[in-house]
């Protein structure tokens, strides 16, 4: 069985195989100040007034805000209009806004069994609880804003096991690297990738939203996780959820049968079939293949430029300097993060010569995080702490890299160009390498600082 | 459609093809203008209607922006070729019209320079540098309905409006 079948099975009221088209319900409709603005525009052209759940279409307004140009502006002010026009109860600006993949399921709107669109390819998070949420591009948010509805071909399954202790410092971020290096940034091309295993079940919910965030760097459709006690407990812990849990509606047709296998020296015309190539047979219930990594024996990590896949031992990079360090993001700005990366910084200093820079990704986080002294212990190190934003980790606002800067980053994505100058590098880890990064100047284990 | 080709390798990414600094607007005109600036900044101004990027495994990866192959079909690009698509991007060139072909073989004899004629009623992609063929197959009949609409906002236009949509 695959977690991600049996969720579009039960959409689609009948049992769907990798390869198939199919047409079915979505739960919820996700975009941004990037994203929300193209996919009005195409919203308007479909001759539909109102969309078609006002709850359940959420805006956000997380990436160029607060607003860094007046470009920027005028896409935001887009999406607040839009907002208004159509009564969106679930649109968040600037104070109560957060970066959308960690302020969704912390304000409780995603669920188990869902099936979740976002036009922001890191709506892949939402799996950890169990749902079913996949990135789509503005036109694909624009027809689900208008009917509720959106086409998809059934990916298969890749299973990646984690059985083992994980050792000091290593949380999330580091058992996705290290699954990354191995698979590749296209080793899941248009598959669903679902984490499982001891080490999975005993990690946080926020670890396992880390982990599910970085499934499309492995190309994949979505990423997802088996719902279990501490997702009960998560969800429990959120009082007043919104009423947007899965819609039982009437199924949708086959549109299209299963893409036949398709042989490497025929040239076709888009894709047969989820998978990149017939280079992993297909078994049993759609599953494409499975790996197991022994937890023990994974180290803190650190992505070298210019892919996500490139993951080696924090410890094993050599002297490498860094001119800045970007803790948060939707990958690590949650305040299990935050936590991390205080206990390495608490009584330390930022390196001289090296800007620190601390993004809690909610208000939610960055008010627990004044609360529990995390703040102060950012602020006595010397290093700056923002407002919830994306800014920085696209590329966009707050840390934009010049000429040869370094930077490492907690967020998930380190191409040419990601943060800023082309000739500009980014290192991606998990908090608490940041912030030994941060105290040393330059890239280690955080080991060397925490003995 | 006859072209000039554009060749890059492997895992061509959207930050690559329009850096995040320029997504400020949607305005196809000002987003070509950009196009591919981080990757190969001669393209921009190069690029004539009707050229051919092809490129290897995995192109349009990352970010879910549409405004990747908004700018590429907006430099006139009538066709890209790669090894494979990464799945968002392959989604949105299909629902905005920026024709794809998946041609692994293809993808690694064409060389940059190299002239390309592709039937897209047929499906078979001619290098008249080389004289080499390849044929495509056919897109299942759902995508293919999308882009005979022109579209998704399209054919979900024409579907809300009761209009009769023909199938391939």
């Amino acid at each position: 069985m695959s977690l991600t079948l049996d969720i579009l099975s039960a959409r689609a009221g009948h049992p769907v195989e990798p390869g198939e088209l199919i047409e079915i319900d979505v739960d919820l409709v996700l975009a941004n100040d990037i994203t929300g603005p193209l996919a009005i525009q195409e919203f308007d052209r479909i001759g539909r007034r109102r969309v078609f759940d006002p709850a359940r279409v959420v805006l956000v307004n997380d990436h160029f805000t607060p607003n860094k140009d007046i470009l920027s502006a005028e896409q935001a002010a887009q999406t607040r209009q839009f907002a208004r026009r159509q009564g969106l109860p679930h649109f968040y600006d600037v104070g109560e806004m957060g970066v959308e993949h960690a302020l969704l399921p912390e304000q409780g709107f995603i669920c188990p069994g869902q099936v979740i669109v976002g036009a922001d390819s890191h709506t892949c998070t939402f799996g950890a609880l169990g749902a079913f949420a996949t990135g789509v591009g503005s036109t694909d948010a624009a027809v689900a804003m208008a009917t509720g509805r959106l086409w998809f071909r059934v990916p298969s399954t890749i299973l990646v096991n984690f059985e083992g202790q994980t050792r000091p410092w290593v949380g999330g971020k580091d058992l996705v690297l290290y699954a990354l290096a191995h698979l590749g940034v296209d080793g899941a091309l248009g598959a669903s990738l679902e984490f499982q295993g001891r080490t999975v079940s005993a990690l946080s919910v926020e670890g396992r939203l880390t982990m599910c965030n970085m499934a499309i760097e492995f190309g994949a459709k979505n990423g997802i996780i088996a719902a279990d006690r501490l997702t009960r407990t998560y969800l429990d812990d959120r009082p007043g959820r919104p009423e947007v849990g899965p819609r039982i509606g009437a199924g949708g047709p086959r549109i299209g049968a299963a893409a036949p296998r398709i042989g490497a020296t025929e040239a076709r015309i888009g894709a047969g079939g989820p998978a990149a190539g017939p280079r992993i047979a297909v078994g049993g219930a759609g599953r494409m293949a499975a790996y197991t990594f022994d937890a023990a024996r994974i180290p803190p990590m650190v992505a070298t430029p210019h892919l996500p896949s490139n993951g080696v031992p924090a410890s094993e990079v050599g002297d490498v300097p860094i001119d800045q360090v970007v803790i948060g993001s939707c990958t690590n700005g949650r305040l299990e993060d935050l936590r991390l990366a205080a206990a390495v910084l608490r009584g330390r200093k930022v390196q001289r010569g090296v800007r620190c820079l601390v993004i809690p990704a909610t208000p939610t986080v960055f008010r627990q995080a004044v609360a529990e002294g995390i703040v102060e212990t950012f602020l006595a190190a010397g290093a700056a702490v923002s407002t919830p934003t994306c800014g920085p980790c696209l590329g966009g606002h707050l840390g934009v890299l010049g000429p040869g800067e370094r930077c490492v980053a907690t967020t998930n994505r380190n191409f040419v160009g990601r943060m800023g100058h082309p000739s500009s590098e980014v290192y991606l880890a998990g908090p608490a390498v940041a912030a030994a990064a941060a105290v040393l100047g330059r890239i280690a284990d955080p080991e060397e600082v925490v003995t | 459609m006859t072209g000039r080709v554009w060749k890059y390798g492997n895992n061509v990414d959207t930050d690559g093809i329009i850096p995040a600094r320029y997504l400020n607007t949607s305005e196809p005109a000002a987003l070509a203008r950009h196009c591919l600036a981080d990757l190969d900044p001669s393209f921009a101004a190069g690029v004539r209607p009707g050229d051919v990027i092809v490129a290897g495994a995995n192109f349009g990866c990352g970010s879910s922006r549409e405004h990747a192959p908004l700018a590429i079909k907006a430099c006139g690009v009538c066709l890209v070729v790669a090894s494979s698509f990464a799945r968002i991007f392959f989604r949105n060139a299909i629902n905005i019209g920026l024709p794809l072909l998946e041609a692994p073989e293809a993808a690694a004899e064409i060389q940059s320079g190299d002239s390309l004629e592709f039937d897209d009623q047929s499906g078979v992609l001619t290098n008249r540098t080389t004289g080499r063929t390849w044929t495509g197959r056919p897109f299942p009949v759902f995508l293919r309905e999308i882009i005979e609409a022109g579209g998704l906002v399209e054919l979900t236009r024409r579907r809300l409006a009761g209009e009769e949509v023909r199938r391939p």
